[in-house]
């Protein structure tokens, strides 16, 4: 089918930040993430784990823990602050200082009869401050009884009458209505050396049976009798820290995380075959991480930990899941669901996005050409051009470079920048005067002819600029008609320049004619949100890759599916391509063979060819190999259009250059765990 | 898995004063499966009814009577029949209160026992061996008793089995410390008389007990040694005249049950069913040494299905009726209900295969029968008939017994030897050296080197000391010892042609020594224009294949080396230009591999080398003609180091060579051409 010059690219150090806390919301089965470095992540657990928005950190931000009420979610930090974030514009709504020192943590009821829901949080200074959850803020109602020591942990008792917080070397029980404490459960400090330090209760769970279960840096598990303030069973479950702890709904499986990495997992079982007298019993270790696991959730089906080896991990129970079926899989997420690399493609360019800074490179040169397999001779190695730290307080979130090169534009949730670039001086002049509209923008697209900027904006809409020396002006405004507030994560800009499409968080994709400035279709709404949209050059066919792996095109002319979706979506795709864990994140077309399409997620890059039969069922997808041993003649019979290629791993980006060459953007795992921090320290057999 | 389960007394006991007796003549069945009737040793006879341990009747004979036989009961005519005081039978019905007005009838000899069986007439075994139907004998009580019995033999046990066809009186007898059986038939009447194999001396049987099953009587007994014996004899036999001499009573070892200290006193064995015994007053294997057990066992895979701990005195007496085991212990007489399913494995393999074995054992066993007395041919031909058998691997136990009882006969017999049979049997590759031990001795006794071969290449575990015996045999080898050898070869090589790469035209090209006469060497010197002069064989071809059989055989070093010191440094040195010849054969080219000969590898040959040096360094060392050969040997080694070592820098090239190709660094960056189909 033909050769491909690769440039394989792993100097983009790409460093994502470790986890440090989880809140599962069960209702709307969202997973809210909180990074280190203040970034918090939301994935849809009903749409095949999909990272749905990203909100980037902020400097001094540090989120020690997060909680759902309802649909809003709420932060609390080192910072002595809590957050509540706009889940729509990807944005904190507002904060809250609670003055009683740094937070350590955050719980609110689950359940709630009168409409206004308390929320609470433990302070380093010993208190534990309530706050009434209002319509659009939360209100500080007022303080339990002081204790000594900081609270580190707290769990409601599901009748919300009563609360557990877990601090140093005890955990105590408070009435809510009278904020006295009932009890003082006293937690034995660790043996030898340790006997002189404080033990820390990280981690605390209330259950409804008044059972208390807590987690400590002295590395028990302890099981107590909340009403006689007695403890019950004591599982000494490692060496070093338990950090998170998590029980599942029915309150019959318990996990819990260390700092070496393993989560151990108990279960309610009964000992003999009545039933009666049950008892939690240590059951499982999973060890999926290298590093201390920081954050726990335990879901009906699966374990999902993160800590700071970074990876979001979900581990489905093999006894809640049926075998051998792609739930059953185990998922380690290592790498954000959207691009942070982009690519100029005539100019040769790309352009990194980390949180503080960008780095702009020029991809090296070769001469001469090779047989496939071959390493070209690098002529003129790649050179960083240019690293822009940003300004201000706010992380990055998105990032764009123009196909020619000549513009750069980043913004925060804050703050939006537009750079003018020379390349061949190796100069960066910065825009000056923005339009007022163009504050901020969830994502940032330039037109093929880089004339114009295209900013995904508030509620959905799209800002529009033109590009002109010296300056920029704003054009206009593209709004859907459905009225959707959800962000825009994805934007298009077709090659004529003549459309432009958008997919939001709510699954919408849209398309408008930008030579009428109006919104041309939307295409029907597929129940798995869009993870990679693109419009063909020649055809203006828009193909779609969905987060549940489906493929679609559709024909923006006739503003139907074409024929090859419809016999795709017949025939159905196949099985093993359906089981891929990863995302396609980006979709490309290749001008020389307009039946190609391109697309890449993290462990393999494929080309469909339209022009060959679909495989079918039984037919060997990864066919690459086979196909090289058989001779030219008999490769015809074995081909199909799923054209992949595994020899690039761990990719955050795969582009097709002007002058038909890839660009591969790996980053392997291996150079990210060499930078995390040395483990704790474990005896190996002979060591 | 047989069981035993929990037992219940019966009744109480009055055992003699000195304990010796239990007090309990006998225990015998009654109508059914629920009631027995025991007969004590004084003057009483009770009839019980199990389940409920309670007894229904009981009679006495009068003060100073006293009965000298357990009380039997005749289904057939609902009658009891017991003699008292020897001579005076006695015959009640259960409605008879008093035992002095039943029928009474006075013989003219001493009764021994009465027996009755279920299917068959009550039948009276006299002390001195004559049997009389009971009806036959009460027609004329007074009528005249033969004796059957020598002067000094007396009878030890009896029992009566009934059959399809005939009813037997079974009786085993003691003369002077020989054991014998006898075997009643009644109508019509025969007489056959088994000589018992003696066990080792001053040992007599503890305890009997006969089974019928598929057209065979077996006799299983009990030594003090532990060892448990079936005889099987058939149910037709040999007709004989009466009165003749006895014959010889083959048998099977079929467990050896654990002792512990000192001898079995008071033990029993009883056959329970094909596959199962029960014993009483053994010790149990993983209890120590106490003998107060009663256990099961399973016959056929040796294993304990089951034991229990018996309180109390136990006087070897054991019965055993419809599932339940009557022992009398202490002071009491207990029921040990029991059950003996088909064992696990042997279902697993299926009823089938079991009946089989069961046929096979027979005909095994009077093979067996046949070699102890049978002329070479006709053992040769048992074996062939044997040995054609399709299922020869299921055999392996028993052809292992064929195999040693013909040892054992040969080893007894100067005269009689079948070399060829047991080329036969060790060919099966059914028999190992500890199956029949004497085996390869036997074989290097008799010059039968073919044998010894054979045994040195299917055998797995001959003892070290047995390999340096064959060794020193083949090295001393006369040539007249291989002639004969060769003789042997030729007539028994069978129809596949060579065996063990023996073939003519290897012996022609490698005979150097004189061996093979003058002719064959000067054909070699010949033929290799020059050879160099250790390249010559430094023994003949048949002694060279018998020393590789012994180069390859498993052994240990510390276990060969004190055996290997008893050669001569003769043989030695001898033995050692033969290993230094292979050597350099090996170390210039594939010559053994060439002959399709069964030759040792080149590390086996060394392994000797070193051992043999080892044990002999200094004889060596003193020994002149070995002098040249530890220079060469010295030498020759040298220079094969110095080789390795070269090989060994050559290596380490190529693997660093090997190293550059396949590592391939992906750096920061990189443009590759890559290609899709």
């Amino acid at each position: 089918m033909g050769e491909f010059k690769v440039h394989r690219v792993r100097f983009f150090d790409y460093m994502p930040a470790a986890i440090r806390a989880m809140a599962f919301n069960r209702r709307t089965e969202r997973l809210a993430l909180a990074r280190a470095d203040g970034a918090l992540e939301i994935f849809n657990f009903a749409d095949n784990y999909f990272q749905e928005k990203v909100i980037p950190g902020q400097d001094g931000r540090a989120v020690e823990a997060l909680c759902w009420v309802g649909r809003r979610l709420f932060s609390a930090g080192l910072n002595g602050e809590i957050t509540e974030y706009d889940l729509e514009n990807l944005r904190p709504r507002y904060t809250v200082e609670a003055y009683g020192g740094p937070i350590w943590t955050i719980s609110a009821v689950a359940y709630s009869l009168s409409g206004c829901v308390p929320c609470q949080v433990g302070c380093e200074d010993g208190t534990v401050k309530m706050f009434e959850v209002l319509e659009d803020r939360i209100q500080f109602q007022r303080n339990l009884d002081r204790q000594k020591g900081r609270i580190i942990s707290l769990c409601w008792h599901p009748s919300a009458s009563l609360i557990a917080a877990g601090m140093m070397d005890m955990i105590r029980i408070f009435d809510v209505e009278t904020g006295r404490a009932t009890h003082r459960l006293l937690v034995e400090r660790g043996v030898g050396a340790s006997k002189s330090k404080e033990v820390v209760v990280w981690s605390i769970a209330f259950l409804s049976d008044h059972t208390i279960i807590s987690g400590d840096s002295a590395g028990k598990v302890q099981i107590w009798d909340g009403l006689t303030g007695t403890l019950a069973r004591t599982h000494l479950v490692t060496k070093w820290d338990v950090l998170a702890l998590s029980v599942s709904q029915d309150e019959s499986s318990l996990v819990a995380g260390t700092s070496e990495g393993t989560v151990v997992q108990f279960q309610f079982l009964s000992s003999t075959l009545d039933g009666q007298n049950k008892d939690w019993v240590r059951t499982r270790t999973f060890k999926n991480h290298s590093h201390d696991v920081r954050a726990l959730v335990h879901t009906e089906t699966a374990v999902v930990s993160g800590g700071m080896d970074t990876q979001l991990v979900v581990r489905p129970l093999l006894d809640k899941v049926e075998k051998n079926t792609q739930e059953s899989a185990m998922r380690k997420m290592a790498f954000p669901h959207r691009s942070l690399v982009c690519c100029a493609k005539k100019a040769g360019l790309l352009l990194f996005q980390f949180p503080d800074h960008l780095e702009l490179w020029r991809l090296g040169e070769s001469d001469g050409h090779g047989n496939p397999g071959d390493s070209l001779p690098v002529k003129r190695k790649p050179e960083k051009l240019i690293q822009l730290k940003r300004k201000g307080e706010d992380h990055i979130c998105c990032s764009a470079l123009s196909p020619c090169g000549g513009w750069l534009a980043y913004s925060t949730v804050t703050s939006f920048r537009l750079y003018r670039l020379q390349n061949n001086t190796i100069s960066i002049t910065k825009v000056s005067k923005l339009p007022k509209d163009l504050r901020s923008a969830h994502q940032l697209c330039f037109s093929t002819d880089s004339s114009r900027l295209f900013a995904s904006s508030i509620n959905s809409s799209v800002v529009v600029v033109a590009l002109n020396q010296p300056e920029c002006k704003y054009l206009h405004t593209l709004k859907p008609k459905s009225g959707s507030r959800e962000p825009v994560h994805l934007l298009f800009a077709s090659e004529d320049g003549k459309w432009l499409a958008t997919a939001n968080t709510a699954c919408e994709v849209q398309v408008y004619n930008l030579d009428k400035i109006k919104l041309h279709c939307t295409v029907p709404v597929y129940g798995s949100c869009p993870t990679a949209i693109a419009i063909h050059p020649t055809s203006s066919n828009l193909v779609v890759v969905h987060a549940d792996q489906q493929i679609f095109e559709y024909s923006l002319v006739q503003k139907e599916y074409t024929e090859w979706s419809r016999r795709l979506q017949k025939q159905g795709l196949h099985s093993l391509w359906l089981e891929r864990d990863t995302p396609i994140t980006h979709v490309t077309f290749n001008p020389k063979h307009p039946a190609h399409i391109i697309l890449h997620d993290m462990f393999m890059f494929c080309v469909i060819d339209q022009s060959l039969p679909l495989p079918e069922a039984k037919t060997r997808l990864f066919n690459q190999m086979i196909l090289r041993s058989l001779p030219e003649p008999m490769r015809i019979l074995h081909r199909h259009a799923f054209k992949m290629c595994k020899t690039f791993q761990n990719l955050m980006c795969v582009r097709l250059l002007e002058d038909h060459s890839l660009v591969v953007v790996e980053r392997p795992l291996l150079d990210i765990m060499s930078q995390l921090p040395a483990p704790v320290r474990q005896k190996r057999f002979a060591t | 898995m047989a069981a035993l389960y929990e037992g219940y007394t019966l009744c109480g006991l009055a055992p003699a004063q000195n304990q010796s007796n239990s007090g309990v003549l006998g225990v015998e069945a009654e109508r059914d499966s629920d009631h027995v009737v025991v007969t004590d040793s004084t003057r009483s006879v009770t009839l019980y009814k199990v389940s409920d341990q309670k007894p229904l009747s009981s009679w006495t004979v009068k003060q100073g009577q006293t009965l000298t036989c357990s009380a039997v009961y005749n289904p057939q005519t609902k009658e009891y029949v017991a003699v008292s005081d020897g001579k005076v039978i006695r015959i009640w019905k259960q409605e008879h209160l008093l035992l002095d007005q039943a029928f009474k009838a006075t013989v003219s000899a001493d009764v021994w026992r009465v027996h009755c069986v279920a299917g068959g007439e009550p039948v009276v075994l006299f002390k001195r061996g004559a049997v009389r139907l009971l009806d036959a004998l009460l027609s004329a009580p007074q009528q005249p008793i033969e004796e059957v019995l020598a002067q000094e033999e007396s009878i030890r046990w009896s029992t009566n089995i009934v059959t399809e066809s005939q009813q037997f009186a079974i009786f085993t007898t003691e003369q002077k410390g020989d054991h014998f059986l006898y075997l009643q038939r009644l109508n019509p009447n025969t007489l056959q008389r088994y000589r018992l194999e003696r066990e080792e001396p001053g040992l007599s049987p503890l305890s009997f007990s006969a089974s019928y099953r598929d057209k065979h009587i077996r006799l299983l007994y009990l030594y003090p040694n532990g060892h448990v014996y079936q005889s099987v004899v058939s149910e037709r036999g040999l007709v004989t005249d009466e009165g003749g001499q006895a014959f010889p009573l083959p048998r099977s070892l079929l467990l050896s049950l654990p002792v512990g200290e000192g001898l079995l006193e008071a033990a029993s064995a009883q056959a329970l069913d094909e596959a199962h015994i029960a014993v009483v007053g053994v010790p149990h294997p993983s209890a120590g040494s106490g003998k107060d057990f009663l256990c099961i066992w399973n016959t056929n895979f040796q294993t304990l299905q089951a034991g229990k701990e018996i309180a109390g005195k136990i006087y070897g007496q054991l019965w055993s009726f419809w599932n339940k085991l009557f022992i009398p212990h202490g002071k009491t007489l207990s029921v040990i209900p029991y059950e003996c399913p088909k064992s696990s494995l042997a279902s697993a393999l299926g009823k089938m295969r079991q009946v089989k074995t069961e046929g096979e054992l027979e005909q095994i066993c009077s093979t067996a029968t046949t070699f102890d007395t049978a002329p070479v041919e006709e053992v040769q031909r048992e074996v062939d008939l044997l040995l054609s058998r399709t299922d020869i691997q299921d055999l392996q136990p028993s052809l292992g017994q064929l195999a040693s009882t013909l040892v054992s006969r040969t080893l007894q017999d100067p005269a009689f030897y079948t070399p060829s049979s047991l080329a036969q049997l060790v060919h099966t590759r059914c028999l190992c050296h500890s199956v029949c031990p004497d085996l390869v001795l036997l074989a290097l006794e008799r010059k039968d080197y073919f044998l010894c071969q054979l045994c040195l290449q299917f055998f797995p575990d001959i003892p070290e000391a047995i390999t340096c015996a064959c060794l020193k045999a083949f090295i001393s080898l006369e040539p007249d010892g291989v002639s004969f050898m060769e003789t042997l070869i030729a007539r028994e090589r069978g129809p596949d042609g060579l065996l063990n790469g023996f073939s003519p035209t290897s012996a022609a090209e490698y005979r150097s020594d004189g061996l093979g006469g003058g002719g064959t060497r000067a054909q070699q010197d010949e033929e290799m224009t020059s050879p160099p002069p250790e390249q010559i064989c430094p023994v003949g071809l048949h002694k060279a294949v018998l020393l590789n059989e012994v180069l390859q055989t498993a052994y240990s070093d510390s276990f060969l080396l004190p055996h290997l010191k008893d050669l001569s440094s003769q043989q030695v040195v001898l033995f050692l230009q033969y290993l230094q010849f292979l050597y350099l054969k090996y170390s210039q080219d594939a010559f053994p591999q060439t002959h399709g000969l069964r030759s040792p590898s080149l590390s086996q040959i060394l392994d000797w080398v070193c051992v043999l040096l080892d044990a002999h360094f200094t004889v060596l060392v003193m020994t002149p003609e070995a002098k040249g050969l530890l220079v060469n040997l010295h030498s020759f080694v040298k220079s094969q180091v110095r080789l390795v070592s070269e090989l060994g820098k050559i290596e380490g090239s190529l693997q660093e060579l090997n190293k550059m190709t396949a590592k391939k660094d992906v750096g920061q960056y990189s443009i590759e051409i890559i290609e899709l189909f």
